[in-house]
This record gives C-alpha cells, sequence and structure tokens, in this order.
C-alpha cells in the first residue's frame, strides 16, 4: 500500500513540475532582472520546503528524546538530510540569480550568511551522525544537536540581518511585488517541489527503516 | 549540599585537576600566541586598517584557544572511568554542567586575559583598548560565558566518539555565529573609540539573549547527554 501512494506520488510531482514548467517559460520576463527572474518559482518553494525540514526535524528530535521510538530518530535524520539538499538547491540557485543580477556569484548579505551557516550547522547534525557508532547514543545526541541547531536558526537570521543586507526585500512577507496572476504558477510549484521534499524524505526513511532490520538480524545472527 | 555548594565544588574540582597539570590552559596560551604570531605575516600589523579589524582577530584568536580548553573539560574525566563516577556522584547533571562551565570560563578567561595585552602589544592597538578597558571586559565575559556554555555541553556530546578534537570546533562555531559575530562588532566598535551605546547596546543585548537562551537550554538538555 505504501509503496504504492509513493508511485503516485511520484508520478504526480513528475506531472506537476512538467505542467509548471510550460506554464512558467512563457511568462513575460520582468522588467529589471529579465528572464532570470523566473528562478524565484524554484528558489522561494525550495527555502520554505527546507525551512519546514528544520521543523520537523525538530519535532522528530524532540519526540524521539520523550518516547525513545527509533522511528522518530529515522524521521529526523531523513527530513535533515533532504532538508540539506533543499536549502544547497536554495544556495545554489540564489547563486545562479546572484550572477547575472548582481554579477558576482557570492555576496556576504543577510540572508545568504544566514542561508549558508544554516547549512553548515545542519551539515554538522550529519557529521555528528556519522561519528557514533551506538545506534541509541546517536539518536540521543542528533537529537540534542538537532534542537540546539533548531534554536539558533533565529538567532542566527535576525542577528545577520542586523549586520547587513543586500538581498532584494523578500516577495513575501517583506514588502516585494508579486503580479497576482503569477501566484498560482508560484503555489504550484511549491507544492511539486513540496511533494518531491515528501518523496524523497520517504524512500530515506524506509531505507533507515531496512538498515536497522539488518542490524537487528545481523545481531540475532552473531547471538546464535 | 545545595545546589551551589555541588556547582562549587565541580568547578574547583576542575580547576585543581588543571592547575595541577596546566595542560589545557598553557596548550591554549601557546595556541594562542602561535595564531597571534600568523596574523602578522597576514596583515600589516602597524597599519592604521588594523584597528578595524582587531576586533574581529582578538576573538578568532580567542575562539580557536578556547576550543582547546573546552576539549579538555570533559575529555580529562575519561582515564580512569572518572565521568562515569562523576555521573553517578549524587548530583544532578545541571550541578555537574554548571561547575564544569565555571571552570571552562575561569581558564578561558585566564588564556584571554594574558593574550590580550600581548595582542595590543603585537598590533599597536594598547592605547584604544586602555581607553576602553571597561566595556571591552564586559563585552569579553559575556562572549567567553557564550563560548563556555556551548563548548561545554559539546564537550560532553563529543567526549565518547571519533575525531572528538575535530568534531568540537566543527559543530559549535556554526552556533556561536551570533555570539562570535555580536562579541567582534561591539569590540571592534570600542577599538575605534566609540562610546558603548546606540548599536552596541542592541549587540551587547543580543550577546546577553544569546547567553541566556544557551544556558537554559544546555541545563535542560545535559541530563539527556549524560545519562541518555
Amino acid at each position: 500500500m505504501r509503496e504504492k501512494i509513493l508511485y503516485v506520488l511520484g508520478a504526480l510531482a513528475v506531472v506537476i513540475l512538467v505542467w509548471n514548467i510550460n506554464t512558467i517559460v512563457p511568462l513575460p520576463a520582468e522588467r529589471n532582472q529579465g528572464v532570470v527572474f523566473k528562478i524565484i518559482f524554484f528558489h522561494v518553494p525550495l527555502a520554505i520546503s527546507a525551512m519546514l525540514a528544520s521543523g520537523v526535524a525538530l519535532i522528530a528530535s524532540v519526540m524521539f528524546l520523550i518516547t525513545k521510538n527509533f522511528e522518530y530518530d529515522a524521521l529526523a535524520v531523513s527530513v535533515t538530510e533532504v532538508g540539506l539538499a533543499l536549502l544547497a538547491g536554495n544556495l545554489v540557485t540564489g547563486s545562479i540569480w546572484g550572477r547575472q543580477a548582481w554579477g558576482i556569484w557570492w555576496a556576504w548579505d543577510a540572508r545568504l550568511t544566514s542561508a549558508l551557516v544554516c547549512w553548515l550547522l545542519y551539515a554538522g547534525y550529519l557529521m555528528l551522525r556519522n561519528a557514533i557508532e551506538e545506534p541509541t547514543q546517536r539518536a540521543t545526541f542528533a537529537a540534542v544537536f538537532s534542537i540546539f541547531a533548531f534554536i539558533d536558526v533565529p538567532i542566527v537570521i535576525f542577528s545577520i540581518k542586523w549586520w547587513r543586507t543586500q538581498h532584494p526585500q523578500p516577495v513575501f512577507w517583506g514588502g516585494g511585488s508579486f503580479p497576482a496572476d503569477w501566484l498560482p504558477h508560484f503555489l504550484w510549484n511549491m507544492l511539486a517541489i513540496a511533494l518531491v521534499a515528501a518523496l524523497m524524505v520517504d524512500v530515506r526513511l524506509r531505507q533507515e527503516e531496512s538498515q536497522r532490520e539488518l542490524d537487528s538480524l545481523r545481531r540475532m545472527a552473531h547471538a546464535i | 549540599m545545595s545546589f551551589a555548594r555541588q556547582v562549587l565544588v565541580v568547578a574547583l574540582k576542575d580547576l585543581r585537576a588543571e592547575l595541577r597539570t596546566k595542560e589545557a590552559i598553557n596548550a591554549s596560551f601557546a595556541f594562542a600566541l602561535v595564531v597571534l604570531l600568523l596574523f602578522s605575516f597576514a596583515f600589516d600589523p602597524e597599519a592604521e586598517t588594523t584597528r578595524e579589524i582587531s576586533g574581529g582577530l582578538l576573538w578568532i584568536v580567542f575562539a580557536f584557544a578556547g576550543t582547546l580548553v573546552l576539549n579538555r573539560s570533559f575529555a580529562r574525566e575519561l582515564p580512569n572511568d572518572c565521568l562515569d563516577a562523576l555521573v553517578a556522584a549524587p548530583i544532578s547533571g545541571a550541578a555537574l554542567f554548571l561547575g564544569k562551565a565555571f571552570a571552562n570560563f575561569v581558564l578561558v578567561m585566564a588564556m584571554e586575559l594574558v593574550s590580550l595585552p600581548v595582542f595590543c602589544i603585537f598590533n599597536n592597538v594598547g592605547t584604544p583598548v586602555s581607553k576602553q578597558l571597561g566595556p571591552i571586559l564586559l563585552v569579553m565575559m559575556l562572549g567567553t560565558w557564550g563560548l563556555t556554555v556551548i563548548g561545554t555541553i559539546f564537550s560532553a556530546l563529543t567526549v565518547n566518539i571519533r575525531l572528538r578534537e575535530v568534531m568540537l570546533p566543527m559543530l559549535t562555531y556554526p552556533i556561536l555565529v551570533p555570539a562570535l559575530m555580536g562579541a567582534m562588532l561591539i569590540t571592534k566598535g570600542l577599538v575605534l573609540g566609540h562610546p558603548l551605546s546606540g548599536d552596541l547596546v542592541t549587540w551587547l543585548k543580543m550577546l546577553m539573549g544569546f547567553d541566556l537562551i544557551y544556558t537554559a537550554v544546555s541545563l535542560v538538555l545535559v541530563e539527556t547527554v549524560l545519562v541518555g
């Protein structure tokens, strides 16, 4: 059953993405920025999905510490890995846009810097996991680190925002403007990217589950 | 034993052990000197522009050298299974954590207080620093407390894992970004002769907030880290 849902969701994501690209391509270019502006249809959903992922990682980590159920640990690591990939996508698309709009690949602007710091934070989470062998300790320490990292995200974002800002005012929740008839395109792409993310999390989750099953079988074989 | 007394006992034990061996504090100060020396090749230490970056440089030295002290904090307890004994002792994890954090704070501050004059002499910023010594010391204490809290809890987190010495800075520096950034900006402003007001106070409040939040979170989570 779960596999079938997975296939259906995957097919749905592909259909929506293809359809989206077909509808986004004929849209007129933005007056000042030209065609590269359309990267926003991918750039922003990637960022939002990555933020959602860090939220889910926090909830899963807290739930693991409360229940000690390894399902939550598997969810935390899956969602963190996918979130890290999404954030990397966000940084790369932003960098491409920056090359066109600002003429440089990277600027030490508030949002870029905080995105990079968040990326490094969660990369640390995965490195910490890699360094610990024992499953219970790994899950516990990783959960503790995830909580620390999540608390840091708003502090990083606000402090770096005070430090400097060069990023265009955010289109959503921040004074930028976005044509109303473009909003549906944006929302559809948001849905598609969120679907892809959920799909990747699920695939990764199954890997974690199989891994745990393998480990327990191996232990049993040793015991015999 | 009251909570405060438990904290004091752990802190004094750590300080006594460190004063007898001096392994962490010596290594940390020697490292700070080496970094200060290397800076002199990276840019002209006599130029006027040095003043503008001195706040940042100073905190890079403190963060790097401080990590050496923090790395030892829990690793010191590994031989003879001292860590197990400490965890089994009839004190709460929070008391153990606070005691160790205070001891680390004293050690890192000691390293910083010795490095600061050397830094001033090497980079010719003695006069501006001595004029603003009070505010600079305040920033040093707040920044160092942030460094110590994060460093101590992560020292407990990494004590038993592979690549301990590498993992601690890898994990702590990204978390410390807001604190280090605030401390750097305030120190820079002070060295440039600005009074501690306006923007600098905002940064100081951010630094205090960082310290408070992470002290609270660490106290809540330390039991989980130590006992599981």
